[in-house]
C-alpha cells in the first residue's frame, strides 16, 4: 500500500514536469526559427500572411500587461474597501447577505462574464465613446476587473479577520476611531494577506482567456484603450482551432504558451514568497 | 463595537483634517461596497431577465432540431455530467492517495514541501495552458482525438490540486489520539487509514469533490480544444461511444451560441442554468464544509 500512496504523492510533481517539458519542447522550435529577439520584441503579428508572415508577439505581451494593470488599478481598491467594509464595518446581518453574493460572483463561469460583457459593455462603449466597434482593450479591462473582484474581496476579508483582536482594542484605547483603527492598524497588519489577494488577482487576470476572447476584438494591434487587441491567452485561443499541425503558425502558438507559462511561474514564485513571509 | 462606526459621535471633537479623512475614507468605502452589491445584483438580474423567458422544459430535455427549428441543450447537459463523472472517478483516488501520502506516510520534509509546491503550481496554471498541454498530450500523443475523454483527462490534472488540498486539510484535522488508539490496538497503518482516518475525513473529501465539480462546470477553454464544440446528441453506448464521443459541455455550448451562431437568447438561457448550478454548488460546498467543521469540534 505504501508504494501506491507514494506513487500518488509524486503524481503532482509528475504533472508539473509533464506540463513544463511539453511546453518547453513544443515552444522552442518556433522561437528558434523566428529568433528570440524577433519573437519577443517584434511588433508585427501576421501569421496567416502567405508571402510575408510575421511572428512578433510584443503587442500581445504589452496588451496582457496593460490589461492586467488596468484590471488591478480598477479592481483592487474597490475590492479592498469592500473587504474592510464586510470584515469590520457592516452589521453582521448585512455582511452575511453580501458574502454569498460575492461567492456567487466568484463561481460564475468566465464565459458568462464574457457574454454579459459582449452584450452590455461592448455596445455601451461603442455608444459612449462614439466608436465604430466597442470591442476594445477597455472592455476587456472592465470585464477582468469585475472577474478578479470576488477573489480579492474574499481573500482580503479572511486576512483582515485573522488580525488578533488585541490590535483593535489597543488602537481604540489609544484614542483612534473605529475607522482609523480599521484602515491604519488592521489593514497594515493584514498586508501580506491582502498582497496575496492582489497577486492572485494578477494571476487570474493574466491567465483569463474565454471571457476576454469575447470582448477584446482579437486583432493583433499594439495596445490602445479603444483598439481591438489580442492578449497572450486570446492569441492562443483564437488561432488554435485552425492552425494546422506542424506549421510554424501552430508552433508559434506553443511558444506564446511558453511565454505565458514563464509569466505565471514568476507570479507563483512571488505569491509563495509573500505567503512564506506571512507564516514567519 | 461595530455599530459605533456609523454613529456621528465618533468624529466629534476631532481636528478638521482628521474629520475630512473620515468623510473621504468612509464615502469611498460605502461607495465600493455599494458598487459590489449593485454589480452582483445587476449581473444576476440581467442574466435572469434575458435568460429565463427562453427556458422551458423542452429546452432542457431535447436536442436541437433543424427540421422543427427548435433548440435544446440536453446533449450539453449529458456531456457535462459525463465529464464530471469521468474526471471525478479518476482524480479522486489520485488526489486522496496523494493527500494520504503527504499526511500519513511522508517523512521527508523537503519532499513534502516539493510536492506541496508542485500542487500550488498546478493550481496557478491558467486553463488555456492546460488546453494546450491537453491537446498535445491526450489528443495528439495518446491519439485520443478531440473527445470528451481527452477533456476529462485534462481536467483531472486541473482539479487535482483542489482535491489534494481539501483532503489534506481534513486529514490533518483528524485527532492524533484516534491514530494512536488504533495503533495501540494493533492496527497496521493501512488498516488504520482505511477504518479510522479516511472515514473521519469523509466530509472534507466531499467538500473537495464539490469544489472540483464547480471548477469543471465553469471550465470552457480546456474543453473547447480537447472535447470539441458539437452541440448535437452523442451516442454514448454505440460504436466506441464512451471513448470516442465528443461534444460541448454547457459552458462551451454557451460560447458556441454566443460567438458562432449569434443565438443570444439561447446563450443567456444556458447562462441561467449555469448560474443555478453555481449557486447549488456553493450551497452544497458550504453545507459540507460546515459538517466537516462540526465533526472537528466534536
Amino acid at each position: 500500500m505504501r508504494l501506491i500512496f507514494t506513487v500518488c504523492g509524486f503524481i503532482a510533481i509528475a504533472f508539473v514536469l509533464l506540463i513544463s517539458v511539453y511546453l518547453i519542447l513544443s515552444g522552442l522550435p518556433a522561437i528558434k526559427e523566428v529568433g528570440l529577439f524577433e519573437f519577443l520584441f517584434g511588433t508585427r503579428w501576421d501569421s496567416t500572411n502567405k508571402t510575408d508572415p510575421a511572428y512578433g508577439i510584443l503587442p500581445f505581451i504589452l496588451t496582457s500587461v496593460w490589461g492586467t494593470c488596468g484590471a488591478i488599478v480598477l479592481g483592487v481598491p474597490v475590492g479592498i474597501l469592500t473587504a474592510v467594509f464586510l470584515a469590520r464595518v457592516a452589521p453582521p446581518k448585512l455582511a452575511a447577505a453580501v458574502r454569498p453574493a460575492v461567492d456567487l460572483l466568484a463561481g460564475i463561469p468566465s464565459v458568462v462574464y464574457g457574454l454579459v460583457g459582449m452584450m452590455v459593455l461592448v455596445p455601451a462603449i461603442k455608444d459612449i465613446f462614439d466608436l465604430k466597434a466597442g470591442d476594445s482593450l477597455l472592455a476587456a479591462i472592465l470585464v477582468l476587473a469585475v472577474m478578479i473582484l470576488p477573489s480579492i474581496i474574499s481573500v482580503s476579508e479572511t486576512a483582515l479577520k485573522a488580525v488578533p483582536k488585541e490590535y483593535t482594542e489597543g488602537s481604540l484605547a489609544l484614542g483612534a476611531t473605529e475607522l482609523e483603527t480599521s484602515f491604519k492598524v488592521i489593514l497594515p497588519a493584514a498586508r501580506s494577506g491582502v498582497a496575496a489577494s492582489v497577486v492572485l488577482g494578477v494571476g487570474r487576470a493574466i491567465g483569463e482567456a474565454m471571457a476576454i476572447l469575447m470582448v477584446a476584438g482579437n486583432s493583433p494591434n499594439m495596445p490602445g484603450l479603444f483598439k481591438s487587441v489580442k492578449f497572450l491567452t486570446t492569441a492562443i485561443a483564437s488561432e488554435m482551432s485552425y492552425a494546422s499541425v506542424g506549421s510554424l503558425q501552430r508552433n508559434a502558438l506553443y511558444s506564446i504558451g511558453l511565454v505565458l507559462f514563464v509569466f505565471i511561474m514568476l507570479i507563483n514564485v512571488l505569491l509563495n514568497m509573500i505567503l512564506k513571509k506571512d507564516k514567519e | 463595537m461595530q455599530t459605533t462606526a456609523t454613529t456621528p459621535l465618533e468624529t466629534r471633537g476631532l481636528s478638521g483634517r482628521r474629520r475630512a479623512w473620515h468623510t473621504v475614507v468612509r464615502a469611498a468605502m460605502y461607495l465600493s461596497a455599494a458598487f459590489t452589491c449593485a454589480l452582483a445584483l445587476g449581473l444576476i438580474g440581467y442574466i435572469l431577465w434575458r435568460g429565463v423567458p427562453g427556458l422551458s422544459w423542452e429546452f432542457l430535455t431535447t436536442q436541437e432540431s433543424i427540421l422543427k427549428g427548435t433548440d435544446g441543450i440536453l446533449p450539453a447537459i449529458q456531456n457535462t455530467i459525463y465529464v464530471i463523472l469521468v474526471t471525478l472517478v479518476i482524480v479522486l483516488p489520485l488526489g486522496v492517495g496523494a493527500a494520504v501520502y503527504l499526511t500519513e506516510y511522508a517523512t521527508n520534509r523537503r519532499l513534502t514541501e516539493t510536492i506541496e509546491f508542485a500542487t500550488e503550481t498546478l493550481a496557478g496554471i491558467p486553463s488555456i495552458l492546460y488546453a494546450l498541454v491537453g491537446m498535445l498530450v491526450f489528443c495528439q500523443f495518446c491519439n485520443l482525438g478531440t473527445t470528451l475523454l481527452a477533456g476529462s483527462l485534462t481536467l483531472v490534472i486541473m482539479t487535482l490540486p483542489t482535491i489534494i488540498r481539501t483532503t489534506q486539510e481534513s486529514l490533518k484535522a483528524v485527532p492524533a489520539g484516534y491514530r494512536e488508539g488504533a495503533a495501540g490496538l494493533g492496527a497496521g497503518r493501512w488498516h488504520m487509514i482505511r477504518t479510522i482516518v479516511l472515514p473521519c475525513a469523509l466530509d472534507g473529501i466531499v467538500t473537495g469533490c464539490i469544489l472540483a465539480v464547480g471548477r469543471i462546470v465553469g471550465e470552457s477553454a480546456v474543453l473547447i480544444f480537447t472535447a470539441g464544440m458539437s452541440t448535437s446528441m452523442q451516442n454514448f453506448f454505440g460504436n466506441g461511444g464512451l471513448v470516442k464521443s465528443s461534444g460541448a459541455t454547457l459552458t462551451v455550448a454557451l460560447y458556441v451560441y454566443a460567438k458562432e451562431r449569434y443565438k443570444y437568447d439561447n446563450a443567456f438561457s444556458v447562462a441561467v442554468v449555469l448560474l443555478v448550478l453555481t449557486l447549488l454548488i456553493n450551497l452544497a460546498a458550504k453545507a459540507a464544509g460546515k459538517r466537516a467543521k462540526r465533526k472537528e469540534e466534536r
